[in-house]
């Protein structure tokens, strides 16, 4: 049941950051791609109906883990306090941006907004990034399974850690590229002609950031987690995931180069998704390494509510997964294809 | 760790109640919307469908800071609440994230629909738009009201091995006894909340004289729901939630009431300060016996007051409850006042060149907000010092890591980000107002 629970939990997590993943990225190229003020409606039409659904699996992950794992809610929330809160304040500013701009035609009003969700959106993608890490690189737990971090203490890893470090700092780096080119991939296939073109423009080229970070990335992490990898030798299918991750990248890079958007931006989504099943894979049954010694860590065991809580939750959580599918389809069915620019009365 | 005690609460407080300005006028603003649709499609009459669309626009904003100023709620419960949320996720956890899957998906989904969709949808699948946002706020009220309801009044669970407690009965806690009350005196104060707003703009419609077909619209429909949610508000709601609490928290009744001595034939005080040094009440003014009826039906019945229970169970700031409760009850009598008079003059086609009248519904929008915050203010100082009553103390809840020096930093953050939020959404409102219903007659 914990286990279940745990895929659940990772599960959407995952849509989150693919789904959300798209949006954020589009704010992070906002001000790249789109020069004049028809331009950016277009960008911000392409996210507009759909932005606040996607944000949505971020609340309902939070309230999901809180529910199935109380204390690893607890104490992650707690112990990484300031980011967090940040983070909020980011979400908040972001989603601002994208629905007060539309309000007074005025340029520096729209010019205002513009610069602060695409601000917003670069430090979020940042902070997911250094988050995972965090999560990666492990805490400081002590006895009762709390911990709190600072921002930032010397930047290095050890002895006593902050949020951001130079590997944490690193990670952040990656999710940075990676949103960048997936929000470009979106972009690019939801719009047409030169905010088209920038968008692919971009893609091909933070997709080679993407490569100049993970890399080096990946070897810090084996260096400094190499039990990460324990799951793999034992459960040899488990190398399905980093081969996700393989391929997507290489589709990226061919699928940019062919032109063929909805494939680069089914690319990016397998990357993603396989980066995320690959960490939550290695983990396993870790969900928030400890740093300080190994036995403190906080795994889905020592977590979990009780069975009974639990399986309840599976029936609901079934029923309501399947309703929201319903939606997100019949409503990515309903804004389906490039996206028109409406007149300055209705859309963003 | 006393001065983080009191971080996280003004923290919570402080987010939680400007927080809550914004789905009260979602959640009542959704039915009206819904009702315009409704008979803009019944009588096919396009004026009703271009008061809906401006309502949306004003909708739309009041969602957007609802949304974001919602995420850092559930959010605190694991930053500032840590030990809390250790203790009670295993019950509450549940319909913390049943908000999230069934209320949330389903509101932001149907939302940019409703918004963006009028063309593509047809008028059947957007009035059907409309009532899905309406079903979504709704659906995400009472899981929140179920969770504070269970840290009112915990049923359906049971301690584990480590003293933290877990779901034993899943229908008990849907069907918690405190809920059902709990959950229609909510809603229905945000629908008074809504009632007011629309008024209140029809009035200073009709007062500028401009857009007068709507502004008459919206008085009907505001005075109309008006009410009958502010009656709703006084009996049967509000009288059944103020059992609940005698019976269930006598504690909290009495210093509610500001009784602070045991009687038979309590008298009910109207107005007067509780004076916490020498625990009686100043300058008051009483009705004989009122309360003992009230309560228990029955004149001479006896009314436990403060004293009988020990000081440290007391809710730790009386005066502020007190006030909480006279407040949320004084405007509530108000309410119900101004909307018997304008239902009057409604009835008989007077109340459109009354402008005494028209001037008190636009200055009136206020109050309901404020009538709302009091109430929320009632039931949960008075569940002090319990943060699940009886079984945790608000004390021992918060995050054991968190320094108050970070706690106020956040805090200190917020105060200026939503200081800026508010002066921002008065804008646009403002803006949307004075912009007008004909202004949106174009069609999305």
């Amino acid at each position: 049941m914990e286990i279940l629970w745990f895929i659940i939990v990772a599960f959407m997590l995952a849509m989150y950051v693919v789904l959300d993943g798209f949006d954020i990225g589009a704010g992070i190229i906002h001000l790249l791609v789109a020069k004049t003020d028809d331009e950016r409606r277009i960008v911000l039409n392409s996210i507009g109906p759909v932005w606040d659904g996607n944000e949505v699996w971020i609340l309902a992950a939070g309230g999901t883990l809180y529910f199935a794992f109380p204390l690893l809610y607890a104490s992650s929330f707690s112990g990484f306090y300031l980011p967090l809160i940040i983070v909020l304040w980011l979400l908040m500013l972001r989603g601002l941006g994208i629905e007060f701009r539309h309000h007074i035609h005025h340029t520096l009003w729209k010019s205002f907004w513009d610069v602060v969700f695409s601000c917003a959106s670069i430090l979020l993608a940042v902070f997911f990034g250094a988050a995972l890490g965090n999560v990666v690189r492990g805490v400081p737990l002590n006895q009762e399974g709390y911990f709190f971090e600072p921002l930032w203490t010397t930047f290095t890893i050890v002895p006593e850690s902050g949020i951001l470090d130079w590997f944490t700092t690193l990670m952040g780096l990656v999710a940075l590229f990676t949103l960048t080119t997936h929000g470009a991939n979106y972009v690019a296939m939801k719009t047409e002609g030169e905010v088209q073109l920038r968008a692919r423009n971009v893609a091909s080229k933070s997709v080679w950031g993407v490569i100049v970070t993970s890399v080096p990335a990946l070897l810090v992490v084996t260096s400094i987690r190499p039990e990460i990898w324990n799951n793999f030798s034992s459960h040899a299918w488990g190398y399905i995931f980093p081969l996700f991750d393989v391929l997507g990248l290489a589709g990226m890079l061919y699928f940019n180069f062919r032109k063929q958007d909805g494939m680069t931006f089914l690319s990016s989504t397998t990357f993603i998704a396989g980066m995320l099943a690959s960490t939550a894979f290695g983990l396993f049954p870790n969900v928030l390494p400890a740093s300080t010694d190994p036995n403190l860590s906080l795994t889905i065991y020592n977590v979990s509510a009780k069975s009974y809580g639990l399986g309840v939750g599976l029936a609901w959580w079934i029923l309501g997964i399947v309703f929201a599918a319903g939606y997100f389809i019949f409503i990515y069915r309903t804004f389906r294809g490039k996206v028109a620019l409406p007149t300055e009365e209705s859309g963003y | 760790m006393q001065d983080a005690f009191l971080m996280d609460r003004l923290q919570f407080a402080f987010t939680v109640s400007f927080h809550y300005l914004f789905p009260q006028l979602t959640m009542g603003m959704g039915l009206l919307i819904v009702i315009l649709k409704w008979i803009a499609m019944r009588k096919n009459n396009e004026r009703y469908n271009t008061a809906a669309r401006f309502w949306a626009k004003i909708f739309a904003i009041n969602f957007a800071v609802g949304v974001v100023t919602g995420i850092p709620m559930e959010f605190q419960f694991g930053t500032n609440w840590a030990k809390f949320s250790t203790f009670a996720g295993g019950v509450i956890g549940q319909t913390l994230a049943m908000e999230g899957v069934f209320a949330f998906f389903l509101e932001s989904s149907f939302l940019g629909l409703f918004l963006f969709g009028e063309k593509k949808l047809g008028q059947r699948g957007h009035f059907v738009s409309a009532f899905l946002v309406f079903l979504g706020s709704w659906i995400s009220g009472f899981f929140i009201v179920a969770t504070d309801a269970w840290m009112q009044h915990p049923v359906a669970y049971a301690m584990d091995a480590a003293g933290n407690v877990q779901l034993q009965s899943f229908w008990g806690l849907i069907f918690n006894p405190w809920v059902g009350w709990q959950y229609v005196h909510t809603m229905a104060g945000a629908v008074v909340t809504a009632s007011f707003v629309m008024a209140s703009v029809g009035a200073y419609y009709l007062l500028a004289r401009r857009e007068e077909e709507y502004g008459k619209i919206f008085i009907r429909l505001g005075v109309v729901m008006g009410i009958v949610f502010s009656l709703f508000m006084a009996f049967p709601s509000g009288d059944a939630q103020g059992k609940n609490v005698a019976y269930n928290q006598p504690v909290t009744l009495a210093a509610m009431e500001g009784l602070f001595q045991t009687k038979e034939g309590a008298e009910l005080i109207l107005i007067g300060q509780p004076d916490m040094d020498k625990l009686r009440m100043d300058n008051p003014l009483h009705v004989p016996k009122l309360l003992s009826f009230l309560t228990y039906y029955h004149w001479e019945a006896e009314v436990k007051g403060l004293d009988a229970f020990q000081r440290s169970d007391w809710p730790d700031n009386i005066p502020l409850l007190y006030y909480s409760y006279h407040i949320m009850v004084g405007l509530g009598t108000i309410f119900i006042a101004i909307m018997v008079i304008s239902a009057l003059l409604l009835w008989k086609r007077k109340l459109y060149a009354a402008r005494w009248l028209l001037w008190i519904l636009l200055l009136s929008f206020p109050f309901p907000f404020i009538a709302n915050t009091a109430g929320w203010m009632t039931a949960e100082l008075g569940r002090q010092p319990w943060l699940v009553y009886g079984l945790m103390r608000t004390v021992d809840g918060i995050s054991p890591t968190v320094s108050a020096g970070n706690s106020l930093f956040t805090l200190l953050g917020f105060l200026g980000m939503y200081f800026v939020i508010g002066v921002l959404y008065l804008l646009l409102v403002i803006k949307e107002i004075n912009h007008g219903p004909e202004a949106a007659a174009v069609r999305r």
